[in-house]
């Protein structure tokens, strides 16, 4: 099923027989579920740009490489970095923006401008009934009612159909600069990125990869972002030298965990308070790891199999296996927060049928 | 401002119900005598007023679970209160409710710096926090006007933003966690100190959900390292449109300015005869701040002069010290406290896209003159958040009902341009009746969903939000 506008989307769901899988570009897909697939690609286009209102709202199946193009032609971006899983998962084709925002996709620069849902001003979208509801709209200030905006965004397709987005969007900046720390541990590492992340210098990556060095970046304007890296040197001074590297391209390999491309393996997304992160990362017995947002996120190579939660046990954050085989990919809730979620599926997909068993169920 | 009728069985039951209540909090934390109830009667929307049934000030999440629980039993409607500064009527009581008023709860309960957060009990105030972590370096960036007042857990109910939403979000941008009370006793924890939430954002859905979800009385809450330094230009254009071009011209060119403010002529002349700023008399003013070093903010502010001379401003005023920063803010601040001192006002809190701006304000403008009844509008323009405040005399009969359906009819005329209602108030009361201008009723129906899957019994701050009409069946259930 391929629907081409928003009234045949509902009307695909309404007369649904049994279970729809969801599938945007599936480029970034986690987990596995049964059913007939509902691809959304044909709700594709651009209803809306501004460029002096920092606004784009587009059908849920827009290819964002072109919305990439099209933003990057008037020095604007989506400001929360889209990875691209592509090479990390093993899949082809076009991510599409509804891919993005189901699953609430966001890059190192979530640091300093948070997640996709911190950008996602307006949704609308076909629940598992088929009916089409609208929430948010094209405005960045926005109170008026519940913000079912934030609640669609990661929800993975659980609660309906994505097939409208609007994003506020950013600049492009006229410069940027890569600090790297080549020889730290990965508990000297995660202080140095705190003390860079606490500092005024507007750091806005952080990662440490663990062999490679850890990477800070800045960008602005270009006289800005020299200051700011001579202050961060200074600043940075107990950690040892403090290379300094032009240009920001090392951020698109640690947004796509390309350390982990080629090797076998599990792959888990681990959410942490980020000064919990290396002995979390010494309890997990990975292969590999890869450390973003300051340490508040650890990406885990793992043999195939690898019970990781066992491992972590009780963890102030949760682990989702992106990459990997058999059920449980995403964490299960606490008890009264999986009823509520429970509850709120009942209400928005009363048969079920919306890639069901994905997520906490 | 049509209330539910209140419930006969709760107001008999007042006894039965402040004895249970008195058994669970101490005896200070219970409040019914009359005259005392008068104390929670309304909030910052003074036009409408209703004593509660009593109030309760509990001092922990346990006593909050405990009085919800009595509650949820004998089936009261509980309305959570901050600091009572909703302009909306988010925490006008009804006669048959307890408020339940989060002001005691005021502590700080952990910093930390080398993970970027705060954890605050709810009902400390907006300014405090950033109170607690100033001097080491740090700040809490949601700055709603009321600040100084209001409390975090009003906050997080409204999803409050402030003059300097355009550079750090809004407070769902800076809310990393809270304990929530559900109004059967629940205690839940949602999120925490880490990024990305576990399953479904409820955080999302609970922030901005006006306290009908459940009561936060916990919240992690991110702050930031405090800039460098700070420094507002201001400008002035003798029209709207060229001021509003100026500022979709500035974000064009890359620069992100915290604050961009806008003042029209009628709000401009009134700050100055109550503040005495010395701002140049014309048609529209721009106060822009940036951030950063000093070296950065010379950069930044060379380059907004370039646009802002592109559109032959009547005044580019610079500011070469504090002192001279303070007094381009100083009109701006006042502004609320100058329109007070004139006359009554309706202050409205429309978002409208950008670009429709000048539209926008000369539509207001006619709107104003055929009702008869002022209209100074000031407002956060890189974002689009309006505060069109109406000039009304509360003391000459039907005044008020002509500012409120000229209230509306501005509110009508922000969606109609691809805008919304509300961009940081809230909806509470005030706003109510219009949601049906906004939303679709499917619209509508999913978000009740929301409140049927979290308070059952629809008890808590039932007659908020949306239309009486829309909500009775759930409510009389």
């Amino acid at each position: 099923m391929q629907p081409t506008s928003e009234a045949e989307l509902a009307d695909f769901i309404r007369s649904a027989t049994g279970p729809l899988v969801v599938r945007g570009g599936g480029t970034r897909s986690v987990g596995a579920c049964r059913g007939a697939v509902l691809e959304t690609g044909g709700l594709s286009g651009v209803a809306l740009y501004e460029p002096g209102a920092l606004t784009l709202v587009a059908g849920a199946g827009t290819s964002l490489a072109e919305v990439e193009a099209l933003l990057a032609a008037e020095g604007q971006r989506l400001p929360f970095e889209v990875p691209d899983m592509r090479g990390l998962l093993g899949r082809t084709g076009d991510s599409t923006l509804g891919g993005v925002v189901a699953a609430n996709a966001s890059g190192p620069r979530r640091v300093q401008v948070g997640a996709c849902r911190d950008s996602l001003i307006g949704v609308r979208f076909v629940d598992g009934a088929g009916t089409v509801i609208k929430n948010g709209g094209r405005v960045m200030k926005n109170v008026t009612g519940y913000d079912l905006v934030k609640l669609m965004a990661g929800s993975w397709g659980t609660l309906g159909v994505l097939s409208e987005v609007s994003f506020k969007l950013l600049p492009v900046p006229e410069a940027g600069a890569t600090l790297i720390l080549p020889d730290l541990s990965d508990a000297q590492a995660v202080q140095a990125m705190a003390a860079a992340l606490g500092s005024p210098f507007e750091v806005n990556g952080a990662a440490h990869w663990p062999g490679q060095g850890t990477f800070l970046r800045i960008e602005g304007f270009t006289a800005s972002v020299a200051y700011r890296a001579a202050q961060l040197q200074r600043h940075l001074a107990a950690f040892g030298a403090v290379e300094l590297e032009p240009g920001t391209a090392r951020w698109a390999e640690i947004r796509d965990v390309v350390p982990f491309h080629a090797r076998a393996g599990d792959v888990w997304r681990v959410a942490v308070k980020p000064s919990d992160a290396p002995e979390l990362v010494a309890r997990m017995g990975a292969e590999a790891v890869l450390y973003d947002w300051g340490g508040g996120l650890i990406w885990a190579l793992t043999a195939p199999g690898s019970d990781l939660r066992a491992r972590l046990g009780v963890l102030v954050g949760h682990a989702t296996r992106i990459r990997g085989d058999g059920p449980g990919a995403f964490a299960p809730e606490p008890p009264g927060v999986a009823a509520l979620t429970q509850g709120l599926r009942a209400k928005f997909d009363p048969r079920g049928i919306l890639n069901s068993g994905l997520m906490g169920a | 401002m049509e209330m539910p009728v209140p419930d006969t069985m709760v107001l008999s039951a007042k006894a039965r119900i402040v004895a249970r209540l008195r058994t669970v909090l101490p005896a200070d934390a219970v409040i019914d005598d009359v005259a005392e109830t008068r104390a929670y009667e309304c909030d910052a929307l003074t036009a409408y007023r209703c004593p509660p049934l009593a109030a309760v000030l509990p001092r922990t999440t346990a006593e909050v679970s405990a009085v919800l629980r009595i509650c949820h039993e004998e089936s009261v409607p509980v309305v959570p209160r901050g600091s009572g500064t909703s302009l909306a009527g988010g925490a006008l009581p009804t006669a048959d409710c307890v408020i339940l008023g989060v002001a005691r709860m005021n502590g700080v309960i952990e910093t930390d710096y080398d993970n970027r957060y705060i954890r605050v009990q709810s009902g400390r105030t907006n300014l405090s926090v950033t109170g607690a972590v100033e001097s080491d370096g740090f700040f809490y960036a949601p700055d709603p006007s009321s600040q100084l007042a209001c409390a975090i857990a009003g906050n997080i109910a409204m999803n409050s933003g402030g003059a300097h939403c355009l550079k750090y979000g809004v407070t769902t941008n800076n809310l990393l966690g809270v304990t929530l009370v559900q109004m059967d006793g629940t205690v839940l924890e949602i999120g925490g100190p880490y990024m990305d939430p576990v399953g479904l954002d409820l955080l999302g859905v609970i922030c901005g959900s006006e306290g009908q979800l459940g009561v936060v009385t916990e919240a992690t809450l991110r702050i930031l390292p405090k800039p460098e330094g700070a420094r507002p230009v201001l400008v002035g254009f003798d029209s709207n449109e060229v001021a509003g071009q100026c500022v979709s011209d500035i974000i064009k060119a890359g620069v992100l300015p915290v604050a961009i403010e806008f003042m029209d002529r009628p709000c401009i002349r009134a700050c100055e005869a109550f503040a005495k700023a010395g701002y140049p008399d014309c048609e529209a003013l721009l106060i822009i701040e940036v951030e950063g070093s000093p070296a950065e903010i010379d950069e930044q502010l060379a380059l907004i002069k370039v646009i802002a001379l592109r559109h032959n401003p009547v005044e580019f005023r610079e500011a070469a010290d504090e002192d001279q920063a303070k007094r381009i803010w100083l009109g701006r601040k006042s502004a609320f406290g100058a329109m007070g001192q004139i006359n009554d006002y309706m202050c409205l809190d429309g978002t409208i896209p950008v670009s429709s701006l000048p539209y926008v304000l000369r539509r207001i403008g006619e709107m104003s003159k055929a009702v008869g009844l002022d209209v100074a509008n000031v407002f956060h323009a890189g974002d689009g958040n309006m505060h069109p405040l109406i000039l009304f005399d509360a003391n000459k009969p039907g005044d008020l009902e002509l500012c409120e359906a000229l209230g509306a009819d501005i509110l009508r005329l922000c969606v109609e341009v691809g805008g919304c209602l509300t961009g940081e108030h809230g909806v509470g009361i005030e706003k109510r009746d219009l949601m049906g201008v906004q939303f679709a009723p499917d619209d509508l129906e999913a978000q009740l969903w929301v409140k049927d899957v979290f308070d059952p019994k629809w008890l808590l701050n039932p007659a908020k939000v949306f239309p009486l009409s829309v909500t009775a069946s759930r409510r009389a259930a």
